[in-house]
């Protein structure tokens, strides 16, 4: 594997060692979960001792949970599924869930990328009929993390159904308080440190919806198709492995906060303000396109990324801040450092150096 | 001694498939050393990851005929199946509002075709006849000019028939009928052309062909086009046909998977063909009253469903579940007790369905495994009927 500094953990993360563990272990047994033999039942166990896992960082029984695909699976069933007149979300939500629900009505966010309360007060007074309200946990691009909690009560308050995609959250936020509220949250492994193509929704009891994927009567009969054991296994794994390395996921703050701290006065840093996950960076450099930045971190050996994983092959400026009322230069200009469990604090210096070298190249071009 | 330890010999190949140890050691690097995003298009770690889906989608093309812009990946054939029936549906709906499937489709065809039926699609569904084939002719005769999609499965799961899908695909083309195929127990077992049998849309599975469970792939067509509406909306990856991160590892396995397929299939068929003709044999040798499900000929070479006349495959299961795993149906329904929708489509009673199990042998039985699993599945057959014999006859099954 190529050396490098890996500093778009927002994209997807190393697997954990203790995923990969797990996956090894399950990958030594053949066997479809389904057969009622001692091969099915050995993947059974291994399927239920993650969901298990799973259940256990959200706070919620493991009759809770329901595998999927992955991310944005677990969104497109949920919003597709919750039976509601009116679907509403935010501006700077993932493409997984503006995508999904196209005719969704769109509420604005502040300049920090906060949801604007009042306008999502304003919005539900003035539906009727069941309505369905999805709030990402924390941005993909920004890692500022929306008040769910004042969101839960506005919700409540006019009855509507709250999804929560809790994606970008898990293992760097506590899930439990968000899963106590919502009535379905999202999840996808390969963001925490787990493999990826596997996901979960997590749902309240009494929460119906209509699966996305229909067939054989897995998951409760909520996503039909046979498991995909090993990745689950690893799932499981990285999901516990997170949650007891939580204290020192949150020590990331300080690397992330040195980092901006040496660029301060020279760049610009969106979502400073407002509570933000602590492994994320989203910074704006003056006059140099995102391409031309995330080319000179590439040679420099640093992997970064220009807006979302998922936008890649379009070079369109980030929806996310747009919606923070950035005009597309500036939008234009800014790149996103997600740190992960597996960077330490040596990797800030080499950020910082090739950063300032960037900058320093550009101004004397300007300059001449 | 635990399960782990004494591991009874596995004949459910339709279940799942072991994974190929090559394939195992092909994926294990992305696991780990190599984890990128293949849709991070900003640094080397996703371009690496990105390289690793595009081999692995040229080589799953290679299997089947087809062009690697072709392959869509999914989570699985399950996937698959509701993302062509539907997606079909849903582009078509207002314009060509019919479809038509078999009524032994796997579950997954068969739900989300009822799905559509809820959204205004009519279905017609075809009966097969005693040997589990569709009759061309009435399949012939079930197209209209409305007629947006047919369904029809490449080799059944339980009872392992191949269905005539060049001549389908010939009517279907004829017609302006797109045929979508569930290939998931075919992939694997039997050569795939989609060229030759004129398949617009195909279902693949991961791990019914020695990769890894959770990938899958959708085949769909370029020339003449396939139009659909994908299932999952996001971030616009497989050129916007299905949103979500690529499990880059899987992606790899599948790949994988499909070359050793592409490569070894026809060495390996012979060798299936050969244990499986043995076990079938042995138990007809040993095990009197016995019947076959399903065409003798035209049927994979690993599938055996065979019923023992007064036995009840629940309680055969039971007793040999420290020796030999089959199935006695599908995996997906094996927890519920009704009969085989399948083997009851064949005109078999209830009872003769309840008394029928489901194996399959597979690149990884051996000859050895073959003798034992004939000894212990007749010793078990009569050890059922002996004590049947001594209950009152009001409680026999059969």
């Amino acid at each position: 594997m190529r050396d490098g500094i890996y500093l778009d953990n927002n994209a997807t993360t190393p697997l954990r060692p203790e995923a990969k563990e797990a996956m090894l272990r399950a990958m030594d047994l053949p066997g479809n979960p389904s057969s009622v033999h001692g091969f099915g039942q050995a993947q059974r166990r291994i399927v239920e001792d993650a969901r298990e896992q799973i259940a256990n960082i959200a706070g919620v029984k493991p009759a809770n949970i329901i595998f999927t695909s992955g991310g944005s699976e677990a969104n497109n069933t949920i919003l597709n599924g919750i039976s509601a007149d009116h679907i509403l979300t935010t501006s700077v939500e993932h493409a997984s869930v503006l995508d999904a629900v196209p005719t969704a009505m769109i509420l604005p966010v502040d300049k920090d990328g906060s949801i604007q309360l009042d306008a999502l007060r304003a919005a539900l007074s003035d539906q009727t009929g069941p309505a369905l309200l999805s709030v990402m946990a924390a941005n993909n691009e920004t890692g500022v993390i929306q008040p769910i909690e004042a969101v839960v009560e506005i919700a409540r308050e006019f009855n509507a159904k709250l999804h929560v995609d809790a994606i970008q959250a898990a293992g760097k936020i506590d899930l439990m308080p968000i899963a106590a509220m919502a009535d379905a949250m999202t999840l996808s492994a390969h963001k925490l440190g787990g493999p990826q193509g596997v996901g979960a929704i997590v749902v309240r009891d009494g929460v119906p919806f209509e699966p996305l994927v229909k067939g054989g009567g897995q998951e409760r009969r909520r996503r039909a198709g046979t498991e995909n054991v090993i990745g689950i296994a690893g799932f499981g794994a990285a999901a516990e492995a997170a949650m007891s390395e939580f204290v020192a996921f949150q020590a990331l703050a300080d690397i992330r906060d040195g980092i901006e701290t040496a660029l301060a006065g020279d760049a610009v840093i969106y979502g400073q303000d407002v509570p933000r996950l602590v492994n994320t960076s989203c910074i704006g450099m003056d006059g140099v396109s995102a391409e031309t930045q995330v080319m000179a971190f590439d040679l420099a050996g640093i992997a970064i990324s220009a807006g979302s994983a998922c936008s890649s092959g379009k070079v369109e400026p980030s929806h996310v801040l747009r919606a923070m009322g950035l005009p597309d230069e500036k939008a234009g200009q800014t790149i996103r450092m997600s740190l992960g469990w597996a960077n330490d604090p040596s990797d800030a210096g080499a950020f910082i150096d090739a950063w300032r070298a960037l900058r320093a190249r550009t101004s004397s071009e300007v300059a001449a | 001694m635990t399960f782990e330890q004494a591991r009874p010999i596995y004949l459910d190949y339709h279940a799942t498939t072991p994974v190929d140890q090559r394939v195992m050691d092909a994926m294990i690097p992305f696991f780990t050393g190599s984890f990128g995003n293949p849709h991070s298009t900003s640094h080397a770690f996703g371009w690496e990851a990105r390289d690793a889906v595009e081999v692995a989608r040229a080589q799953v093309a290679e299997m089947i005929n087809a062009e690697p812009r072709e392959v869509i990946f999914t989570s699985g054939a399950t996937e698959s199946n509701n993302m062509a029936i539907k997606g079909v549906g849903r582009f078509f709906t207002g314009r060509k509002n019919h479809m038509i499937a078999l009524k032994t489709e796997h579950k997954c065809v068969l739900e989300s075709l009822k799905y559509m039926q809820r959204h205004d699609i009519e279905v017609t569904w075809l009966d097969v006849n005693s040997d589990g084939l569709v009759d061309v002719g009435e399949f012939a005769a079930a197209i209209r000019p409305d007629t947006a999609l047919a369904s029809v499965m490449l080799v059944n799961n339980e009872i392992g028939v191949i269905q005539p899908l060049a001549e389908i695909g010939a009517l279907c083309r004829e017609h302006g009928v797109y045929l979508h195929t569930d290939a998931a127990q075919a992939a694997g077992k039997l050569p795939i052309d989609v060229q030759a049998m004129n398949i617009d849309l195909m279902s693949l599975s991961g791990h019914k062909m020695y990769g890894p469970m959770g990938i899958g792939a959708l085949y769909v067509r370029r020339k003449p086009r396939v139009r659909f509406e994908p299932l999952m909306d996001g971030g616009g990856q497989e050129r916007t046909m299905r949103s979500g991160t690529l499990p880059v590892p899987l992606v790899v396995g599948f790949g994988k998977a499909a070359e050793i397929v592409s490569d070894e299939l026809e060495a390996e068929t012979p060798n299936v063909r050969d244990l499986r003709d043995r076990l079938l044999k042995g138990l007809q040798q040993r095990i009197t009253d016995t019947f076959v499900n399903g065409s003798d000929t035209a049927r994979i070479a690993g599938n055996i469903n065979i019923g023992f006349r007064g036995g009840d495959s629940e309680s055969l299961m039971d007793l040999l579940k420290d020796h030999v795993a089959l199935s006695g149906g599908s995996a997906c329904t094996s927890t519920s007790v009704e009969p085989s929708y399948v083997l009851r489509a064949i005109g078999l009673s209830d009872q003769a369905a309840h008394s029928s199990v489901r194996m399959c042998v597979g690149r990884m039985t051996t000859a050895d495994e073959i003798e034992k699993s004939i000894t212990a599945i007749s010793d078990a057959v009569c050890e059922l009927r002996n004590s049947d014999e001594a209950k009152p006859a009001a409680s026999v099954a059969i």
